[in-house]
């Protein structure tokens, strides 16, 4: 069986799961979650219709054989808060935070690419040495202190971005820039570690033996095989940025699925609760199977 | 690094730092003049004094004395997530290594799913569904963190089970038990040593990620509970998100320096 296909079945005991430990969700909420969604003062009748509404009062082989039948037909239910079905209310803030992911993602690659270059290049001269010290505080920086911090000092003290929300082009730069910096901590590390291992191939010096230059070596020769590594963490550490977002959507108040989610917590809102946790982790699942996918296709050694 | 017996600088400063946040945990009553939910309306969102040198908060409260009293949550929080992790991922590592056949492709099948998800969205869910306070904290936590361990000491254990010494002591009648937890286990640790120190650091990031979504204990101070309340007030007092956010980064930074030096100690493979 070719590579791409034998990871597309190996696909279908990992959807499963994350589709039953989402369905377990609502079930982990202590004590009554109908009594809890709808707080103390509700009548007895309420509490009966919501727990019918909900196919709670059903045995839960019968619960369960509902939500994936319901995902079939793409139905994960309403949403209490919004009124509204729960996929249409997550379909609209979606592309708010997939645009946030990948600015972020952009943000990291410009930062990261150069200076991870430059520190191969001059290894151990000061460059280097700034570059990883500057990765290393760059992964230990929460992202929920990075951003007030740019907020104080781009939006307050300098007056040039606005502080929370999504209007214009502007408001994407301090999320995206909060969000992708501890991405390009990591891709910093990926892609001096990488570069060091290619700077000393044989191929290298053939090239340069031939009397071709020092910038075309490492522009034409050694970054693209430097690339491939990087290309992996990149798909791999995109999944992160998706989840790293819920966070960072809520710092700056951008109107993505993270901050969706942590209002649907607050309101109790659980079935739009389980769509958000369903919906980033199916992207998370997706985007890795497509960068092995594609690690498969841009380098035949790895193909089995 | 040179193997000359002296410690590498930037393991020295982590450890300094991390002694440092230590002793403020511990002694957080004695260091602090102020106990930490003492409020004083007077003083509300006043910055650094000579009285209060991280400022006071939004109900007057003394921000040094949160964020002391806030680092033994953290620890508290993050010791116990490593611990409960390490026992369980250990266990289930061993055991799929050790025994292989079914259990191991039982383990293993369960041990991708849960690499299948991420990790933090996991805990904010659950903690969200759990409700807010420590021990829902520590468990949402746990419930991701021990797969990675279980992993690695899977591979470490596939590794040993076949040396000489392993036979030798199943063959003078060790049962399985004795031999994985005398002969292999302890043969197997450093890299579970070196993953332990840097998910200490990972378990105080997202420990106070939950803490700053309103999703952490709200009876005690706690980092991410103050840097939160401290990002309403960026304006006018940015020294309440600012101290809580420093001490973060700071024991992060310390259990990231550590665990390099560990690394590159105890696993020579892995030095550049």
């Amino acid at each position: 069986m070719s590579g791409i296909g034998r990871r597309l079945l190996l696909l279908v005991p990992t959807v499963l799961g994350v589709l039953t430990l989402v369905f377990f969700l609502v079930h982990l909420i202590p004590g009554d979650p109908v009594e809890v969604m709808l707080g103390e003062t509700a009548s007895g009748a309420d509490l009966v219709q919501l727990r019918a509404d909900l196919g709670l009062d059903r045995p839960l082989a019968e619960q369960y054989a509902r939500f994936l039948g319901g995902l079939v037909r793409a139905d994960l239910g309403r949403s209490f808060f919004y009124r509204k079905p729960v996929l249409a209310v997550i379909g609209a803030a979606l592309p708010a935070t997939a645009l946030l992911a990948a600015a972020a993602l952009a943000v990291a690659l410009l930062i990261a690419l150069p200076v991870g270059i430059l520190a191969a290049v001059r290894r151990n001269r000061l460059t280097d040495r700034l570059a990883l010290v500057g990765s290393l505080v760059g992964v230990s920086m929460p992202n929920f202190w990075l951003g007030p911090m740019l907020i104080i000092l781009f939006s307050f003290r300098l007056g040039w971005l606005p502080v929370s929300g999504r209007e214009g082009a502007a408001s994407l730069v301090l999320p995206a820039l909060t969000l992708g910096t501890a991405l390009s901590a990591i891709l910093v590390r990926m892609t001096r570690a990488s570069m060091l291992d290619v700077l000393g191939e044989d191929y290298l010096r053939t090239a340069r033996a031939k009397g071709v230059g020092e910038r075309t070596v490492i522009a034409r020769h050694a970054l693209r095989n430097a690339l491939l590594p990087v290309v992996t963490i990149v798909g791999l550490q995109f999944g992160a940025l998706l989840s790293g977002a819920v966070i960072t959507e809520n710092v700056f108040a951008w109107p993505g699925v993270g901050t969706l989610l942590i209002q649907a917590i607050t309101a109790r809102d659980y079935p739009l609760v389980q769509g958000c946790v369903l919906v980033i982790s199916l992207c998370y699942v997706a985007v890795n199977f497509l960068t092995d996918a594609l690690y498969a296709v841009i380098d035949p050694r790895v193909r089995t | 690094m040179t193997r000359t017996g002296r410690l590498p600088l930037p393991a020295v400063i982590g450890a300094l730092i991390l002694g440092a946040i230590l002793v403020l945990a511990l002694l957080a009553p004695i260091l602090s003049a102020y106990r930490p939910l003492q409020t004083d309306l007077a003083g509300a969102l006043r910055g650094p004094s000579t009285g209060h040198p991280f400022g006071q908060d939004r109900l007057g409260r003394d921000v040094f004395a949160q964020v002391a009293f806030g680092a033994r949550a953290s620890l508290l929080i993050s010791v116990s997530v490593v611990t409960l992790t390490v026992l369980a991922g250990v266990a289930v590592g061993a055991a799929a290594g050790y025994l292989g056949g079914a259990v191991d492709a039982v383990a293993m099948r369960v041990v991708d799913i849960f690499l299948a998800f991420p990790g933090i969205l996991l805990a904010i869910a659950l903690a969200g569904v759990l409700g807010p306070n420590l021990s829902n904290l520590v468990i949402a936590l746990s419930v991701m963190g021990w797969v990675g361990y279980a992993r690695l000491t899977r591979a470490q254990v596939l590794g040993l089970r076949e040396r000489e010494y392993v036979a030798a002591a199943r063959a003078v009648g060790a049962g399985p038990w004795r031999v994985v937890a005398r002969h292999i286990l302890p043969n197997a640790l450093s890299p579970v040593i070196v993953q332990a120190t840097f998910s200490a650091a990972g378990v105080i990031i997202a420990e106070s990620s939950l803490s700053f979504l309103g999703l952490g204990p709200q009876d005690v101070p706690t980092w991410g509970g103050l840097l939160a309340q401290g990002a309403a007030y960026l304006l006018y007092a940015p020294h309440i998100a600012f101290f809580p956010g420093l001490f973060i980064m700071l024991t992060v930074l310390a259990l990231n320096l550590v665990g390099d030096a560990l690394r590159d100690s105890l696993d020579p493979k892995s030095q550049p």
